[in-house]
Formats: C-alpha cells, sequence, structure tokens
C-alpha cells in the first residue's frame, strides 16, 4: 500500500469525506437480482459501486461425515478471480480467498439458519449438500458483506433438485426451497488511522489498518466475527464497530425483501 | 486504374467507430494506414478506434489500449526497486524504467548514498523518457522543466488512449479543470494523472476526467466541458493553454506510437520476420538488468 | 429413429438467441460478454502487462494466455469443482490457438496479455461462447487484430447436420451424435478451432461445416456491434 495515498485518504476523512465522496457510514448503491443462472438450484447478482458478485448455490447428493451421519452439509466457497481484479493471480485460493470463503461461511453456519439435520436424506448414507459458490466478476471491495448478502439472496431462491432413485435431476426441481429460520447479515466496519467506514472499496481495503466483520440477526443477535488487519483494535473501538455494523446490517436487511 | 478508381467506394464515414475485421472501403483508391490493412481489394480496421479519413487516407485514432513508452513522453512513474546505479520504476505499461544516478538530480550525489533520500519506494516522480530500445527498455530522466517528486495527493488511472484528449490543445483541458477545482493537476502520457486539493473539489476534478474519458470520441468535447464545469462551479472558465504545455501535444497521437508501430506491417505478419529495424541485437539479456 | 426436427424449433443453420456486450467489467483493460442460448461468457483482457515468471517471457514477441473457468455452479450436472481441470486446462489451450491468429503481439515483446473467461451458466457450446466473448474483450482492449473471432459448435444429431447444439442435442440418446466446436476468422475464412466427438461421415462433417457459414457472420456482426455499442450508448448519454 503506497504510504502517500494512505495519508491523502486519512487527510480526506479528517475533513469527513471519503475518495469517492461518501460519507463515512454510507454504503455504495446496491442491487440485488435473484434467477442469474439456470443451472444453479438458486442465485443472485449483487452489484455495489464498482463491485460486481454472482453468487450460486448447487444442492448434490453426498455421504454423510461419519461423525454426523444425520446431518447435511453447507459449505462457503469465495474466490478472489484474476478476471475480477488485476491484482489476483491465477493459481491456487489466495488466504484472503480463504478468509472470506471462511467468514462468510460462519456467518451462516453459526446462525443456525440452515438445520443441517433437515438436509438428511437417508443417515449415514445420503444427505443433500449446499455449496455457495461466491464469483466476483468485478472486485472493487467489501467481497464478504456482499457475498454473504448476496449468498443468503441466492439461499433464498434455492429449489432442491427431483430426486430420482435417490439421485438428483438436476433438469427438474421441486417447489421445496431451503428452511431458513433467520437471516445472517454480515457487516464490515474497517479503521483507518481514527475513523471507522462501513462497505470499503478495494483502495480503502489496502489502506485499512484494521477492520471487524460482524454478522448479525434481526433481533441484533451476533452470530460471528472476525478481525483482521494489523493493528489492534481498543474496547471503545470495539464497541463502535459492532455498533456501526449492526446499524448498517438494518439497512441491507431491507434490501433482501 | 481507372475502372479500380470508379469502384472504389467508402463504406464507413469519417469520425466513426470502426472495430477490427470491420470492411472500410473497397476498390484500389484508398490507402491503409495507422489502425487498419488492406487485403486484396478491401480496407479493413484491424484496431478499436475513431476513424480519421485524410484525403484517401484511411486511419484510426486508437480509444483503448495500454501505454507503451515512446521517446520524449513525459510520464509519472512510481518508484519500485533502488538499484545499485538509480531507480526502478513502474511505468503503467508492461515495461518498467530505470532513472539512472546521474539523470536523476543535478545534485552531487556522493557515492554510497543513501538513494532513499533522494526518491523512496513507492513514491511518484513525474519524469522524461529519454530512451526505449526495440525491446522496450526503458530510461528516464528527472532533468528538466517540469520533472519532480510529487508529494501528496492521489493518482488516478486513466484509459492511456484518451490522454491527449484529457490534456487538450495545448492544455487547455487540465487549465479549465484546475480553474474549476483549484486542484494542482499533472497528466502523464502514461495514463497516470495526480490531483492534489481540497476533498470536495477534488472529486469534482475526478468526475471531470471520467467525463472526458467516456466522451473522449463525441465531437465538441472541449465546450461541452467548459459548460459543464460552469454549470458545476457557477464560475467562468476560460480557455487557454495550460502553463505546462508550451506545445501542442495533441497531434503525436495521431501518428504512429513508436518507430516499430510505424503504419501497416504488410508481409511481416505472413512472411517470416526479416532482420530487426535496430540491428544486430547483443547478447541477450537474462539476468536482472544493470 | 432419424432427428428430423429439432427439439426447440429452430432449423439446422440457425443458432440460438445472441446477446453480445462490450465493457461489462470495469477493472479490465478490455472485457466482452457472450450470450448464445443459455451459455453465458464474460471475459476480461488484462494487458499487455509484464510477464511472472521471466522463463516464461518471449524476447520476440507478446504471448496470449487464456483461462477458461466454469463457475462450480454453472454445470448441467454435479457441481464443477473449483480450480484447474485437465479440461478446463486443455479448453484455455485451445482458446489460445482459436484467438492469437487474428492478434498482433509484435509491439509487445516480453509482455503478456491475460484472456480470463468466467461462465455463469451453460448449456453446451461453452467453449465457443468463451472464444467468442474473449474476441470481443481483445477488440475491447484495443488491441490490434486483423479481425475478430467468430466460434460456434457444428454437428450432425442422428442424421441432421445442425449448428449450435444445446445440451439436450449434444446428449441426444436416440443416434449418434457428432460435436464439432468450431472458431473462424470470418473475413478470411480461416478455420482456427477444429475439434469433434462423435461419429460422423466426412461428407457430412464438411457439409456441416459449409452450412454454419451465416452463422459465423451473424456472430461476428453481433461481437463488432457490441464494441460500437459501447461508444454509441456514450454518445446517447451525452445527447
Amino acid at each position: 500500500m503506497d504510504q502517500a495515498l494512505k495519508e491523502h485518504i486519512n487527510q480526506a476523512l479528517q475533513k469527513g469525506y471519503r475518495l469517492d465522496g461518501r460519507k463515512l457510514d454510507e454504503f455504495r448503491e446496491l442491487k440485488i437480482e435473484t434467477g442469474v443462472s439456470s443451472t444453479a438450484e438458486g442465485s443472485a447478482r449483487i452489484t455495489c459501486g464498482a463491485t460486481d458478485i454472482i453468487v450460486g448455490v448447487k444442492i448434490d447428493v453426498g455421504k454423510p461425515y461419519s461423525d454426523r451421519p444425520d446431518s447435511g452439509t453447507l459449505m462457503v466457497n469465495a474466490e478472489l478471480r484474476p478476471t475480477s481484479n488485476p491484482d489476483f493471480e491465477i493459481g491456487p485460493p489466495s488466504i484472503d480467498s480463504i478468509e472470506a470463503s471462511r467468514v462468510i461461511d460462519r456467518g451462516i453456519r453459526e446462525s443456525k439458519s440452515i438445520d443441517e439435520k433437515s438436509l438428511c436424506i437417508e443417515a449415514g448414507e445420503k444427505v443433500w449438500m449446499v455449496n455457495v459458490d461466491v464469483c466476483p466478476l468485478n472486485h472493487d471491495g467489501n467481497l464478504i458483506d456482499l457475498g454473504g448478502l448476496a449468498g443468503m439472496a441466492a439461499l433464498k431462491s434455492a429449489r432442491f433438485p427431483k430426486l430420482v432413485d435417490g439421485q438428483p435431476d438436476y433438469h427438474e426441481h421441486t417447489k421445496e426451497g431451503l428452511k431458513l429460520s433467520c437471516v445472517p447479515i454480515p457487516v464490515t466496519v474497517v479503521k483507518i488511522g481514527d475513523n471507522l467506514l462501513v462497505d470499503p472499496t478495494f483502495a480503502e481495503e489496502k489502506a485499512a489498518d484494521a477492520r471487524l466483520t460482524v454478522a448479525s440477526l434481526e433481533g441484533g443477535e451476533l452470530c460471528s466475527m472476525q478481525k483482521g488487519g494489523n493493528a489492534t483494535l481498543t474496547s471503545e473501538e470495539l464497541n463502535k464497530m459492532i455498533d456501526l455494523a449492526l446499524k448498517t446490517a438494518k439497512t441491507l436487511r431491507k434490501k433482501l425483501g | 486504374m481507372t475502372e479500380a478508381k470508379e469502384q472504389s467506394k467508402l463504406l464507413v464515414k469519417d469520425h466513426d467507430v470502426v472495430v477490427p475485421g470491420e470492411v472500410l472501403a473497397e476498390g484500389m483508391e484508398y490507402l491503409p494506414s495507422q489502425g487498419t490493412y488492406r487485403k486484396d481489394d478491401r480496407i479493413y480496421a484491424n484496431q478499436t478506434g475513431l476513424l480519421i479519413v485524410e484525403g484517401k487516407v484511411l486511419k484510426t485514432i486508437p480509444l483503448a489500449g495500454v501505454y507503451l513508452p515512446k521517446r520524449h513522453d513525459v510520464i509519472i512513474g512510481k518508484v519500485i526497486d533502488i538499484l545499485m546505479t538509480g531507480w526502478r520504476l513502474d511505468t503503467n505499461s508492461p515495461y518498467s524504467a530505470v532513472l539512472p544516478l546521474k539523470d536523476a538530480t543535478f545534485d552531487y550525489i556522493k557515492k554510497g548514498a543513501d538513494l532513499t533520500s533522494f526518491f523512496d519506494l513507492d513514491e511518484y516522480v513525474v519524469c522524461k523518457i529519454f530512451q526505449v530500445t526495440s525491446q522496450n527498455l526503458v530510461d528516464v530522466s528527472m532533468k528538466g522543466p517540469g520533472l519532480r517528486k510529487l508529494k501528496g495527493g492521489r493518482i488516478l488511472k486513466v484509459n492511456a488512449a484518451k490522454v491527449p484528449r484529457i490534456i487538450g490543445k495545448r492544455g487547455s483541458m487540465v487549465s479549465m479543470i484546475k480553474q474549476a477545482t483549484s486542484c494542482q493537476l499533472t497528466v502523464g502520457q502514461n495514463g497516470l494523472v495526480w490531483l492534489n486539493g481540497e476533498p470536495e473539489q477534488e472529486l469534482l476534478a475526478v468526475e471531470s476526467i471520467r467525463k472526458i474519458e467516456v466522451e473522449a470520441h463525441v465531437p465538441g468535447l472541449t465546450d461541452r466541458m467548459k459548460q459543464w464545469l460552469e454549470k458545476k462551479t457557477g464560475k467562468k472558465i476560460e480557455m487557454k493553454p495550460d502553463e505546462e504545455f508550451p506545445e501542442d501535444r495533441r497531434p503525436r497521437h495521431d501518428g504512429p506510437r513508436g518507430p516499430r508501430r510505424d503504419g501497416p506491417r504488410g508481409p511481416r505478419r505472413d512472411g517470416p520476420r526479416g532482420p530487426r529495424r535496430d540491428g544486430p541485437r547483443g547478447p541477450r539479456r537474462t539476468g536482472p538488468r544493470r | 429413429m432419424a432427428y428430423k426436427k429439432r427439439h426447440d424449433g429452430r432449423k439446422p443453420g440457425e443458432t440460438r438467441k445472441i446477446i453480445a456486450k462490450a465493457g461489462v467489467i470495469p477493472n479490465a483493460d478490455g472485457s466482452g460478454y457472450f450470450k448464445i442460448g443459455d451459455t453465458e461468457a464474460y471475459a476480461a483482457v488484462y494487458g499487455p502487462r509484464e510477464l511472472h515468471p521471466r522463463s516464461q517471457q518471449d524476447p520476440k514477441q507478446g504471448k496470449l494466455r487464456c483461462a477458461y473457468n466454469m463457475m462450480p455452479f454453472s454445470g448441467q450436472g454435479d457441481r464443477v469443482r473449483p480450480g484447474p481441470s485437465r479440461r478446463s486446462k486443455e479448453i484455455s489451450m485451445v482458446m489460445e490457438k482459436a484467438l492469437l491468429p487474428v492478434v498482433d503481439l509484435e509491439a509487445f515483446p516480453n509482455a503478456v496479455v491475460d484472456v480470463f473467461v468466467e461462465l455463469p451458466q451453460t448449456d453446451a457450446g461453452s467453449r465457443c461462447a468463451a472464444i467468442s466473448a474473449a474476441s470481443i474483450a481483445l477488440a475491447d482492449a484495443g488491441l490490434r487484430m486483423r479481425d475478430v473471432v467468430a466460434a460456434v459448435a457444428v454437428g450432425v444429431v442422428d442424421g441432421m447436420k445442425v449448428v449450435d447444439l444445446d445440451y439436450e442435442e449434444e446428449a441426444w440418446k436416440e443416434g449418434d451424435v457428432a460435436d464439432i466446436p468450431l472458431a473462424m476468422v470470418p473475413s478470411t475464412g480461416e478455420i482456427s478451432l477444429v475439434q469433434m466427438d462423435g461419429r460422423v461421415k466426412k461428407d457430412e462433417f464438411v457439409q456441416a461445416i459449409e452450412q454454419a457459414k451465416p452463422a459465423f457472420d451473424a456472430i461476428a456482426d453481433a461481437q463488432r456491434a457490441a464494441i460500437k455499442q459501447r461508444y454509441a450508448d456514450a454518445a446517447a448519454k451525452v445527447e
């Protein structure tokens, strides 16, 4: 990260401005569309500023883990595709991709929104495996929040494929969707200098000293958290960041409809 | 010949946007130039660009494309490495440049001096390209008017093909943006723009530059920008040259980008490669340069 | 039982509906979108840019490097595991061969042009859609190229010579199917990609290609129009 740019961002923030003119707690204009992939069981596309992400849900059938024979599985995978940003390279998933995957994953998993037991077809033999793949087409920051939000939209829209002789027929879907008991929404707050801001752009993410992702539920209950970045946070800052995340989650929740 | 002449037909208009493989003219009367080529009795475009019809010559002004270093260009470079005898700069192109010690400053640099005290990693400098080899090895200099280290501010990446429009005739566009926003502004030929000002003013400068990028191919750009800036700021904007641009740099853009890319290449594409114009090359460099 | 009428009512030489766009990925130096039926491809071009590692550099000219990627949920069957597979690597390679004949990279020694293609949904013909999208992206990036490359599959389905097979035709069970992905340089008729899977007589193969000529022209028209549209849209906004 250029030290000069960081200083410049900081100077503007002192005057209450971000480089793109937004207020510190302002999200970019956001749009969610579902049903964007005919081959996925559920899908959504989210655009927010210049960030553009397609999320698909694939529900297939597999063998359960031996320690949990009556539970289906849920897995989130996010990839920083080189298509979406000149900084990303071809190759095995970077640690940033893995972290984004895991943070989005835990937000959904730990909220217990999806009852994994309800995904059991035949204990010990066959369970539904729900895969959420987050694929950015153009990455200009905030992959975790936007991937998580679009992930929930895609999960809501998903329909199970028909089972024929115990195998899924992906060309025919039932009317049955996933039962979601609650909707977790992740919000990331980044700290640049002494300022806390939401929905960082790619440049702001690179300039950030620290960040905190907070996934929360309808009533404001928290369900997962992750601190990132090299700087430490005071407990006062932590408090403020959670408040800002909760406030932002409320607005985002409305976008999900 | 007369017969061929009668049959010649221009299929597009001056200032049309043309795209690769598009047939521009039929018959032998028209001549291909930059961005166009002849095959049999047709002339085709081989680059997305704005068509310029000059008499019987058909050429295009590119609308996109990364920057390629060219001698005498003033660019904005970023220090990415400190060498034994100078600095390596990123030029926002596939080729990095070397700023040798002797061309870096008029000051005397003592042997063994800490070079980062002159230019440190990640710092940006305005410099001038004084040499480009056939393999695009680039040397730059900091000796000259306006060449300097950039302090503060931010760098904006723009479409390098639109730089001449962002500068305007003798810097008139730059001058208008400066008048409207009171920002400091430097445009590198390599598609990097440096600006520094009050946050709100900077936003307007960014918006102006983005607007120019998008609308560069639409006629009447300068007047449109003048009106737009006046409306945005309520200030009277004067259309005048900018002090940094004593001469009109625009025409260079219409011409070839470098000696190797001069006009249509004709048979070189299909046939065997002839000897390179730059003469015999020395032993190939393998390791890091210098 | 011979295949007499296409299951979706198309004429033998007719492609599915085509949508082409340019400038769809702002971070890229050039980008393209190509949709044919339910097969959809996004292509991003980055470069020419510096090529790492150095050992891969070619001092004579720039390199073209393609990467074809199906999004994990974009297949007709099970989830496609992320990351390169033998299939995706081979397709990436044939894409390079299909596109390279039109692209002039002589001005960029030691550099690389990266072409990344992502497919959010597929219904057969994905490598052809990928090539068509990539070609739009290369032209949008301002690279020198003597023409676009248009690609579409042709085939013989249970005796009928058809253009642009969809999944149902490709997986036709009641007779032999030959699937022939093709790419063409439309201005010269040169073929830059040909693959074939399935059993077919030689003259049927030749006729199937011949029948597709108008489809290639239609695809090339859509590709060129996509790039022009990008600039027309900007002009319309001004007025």
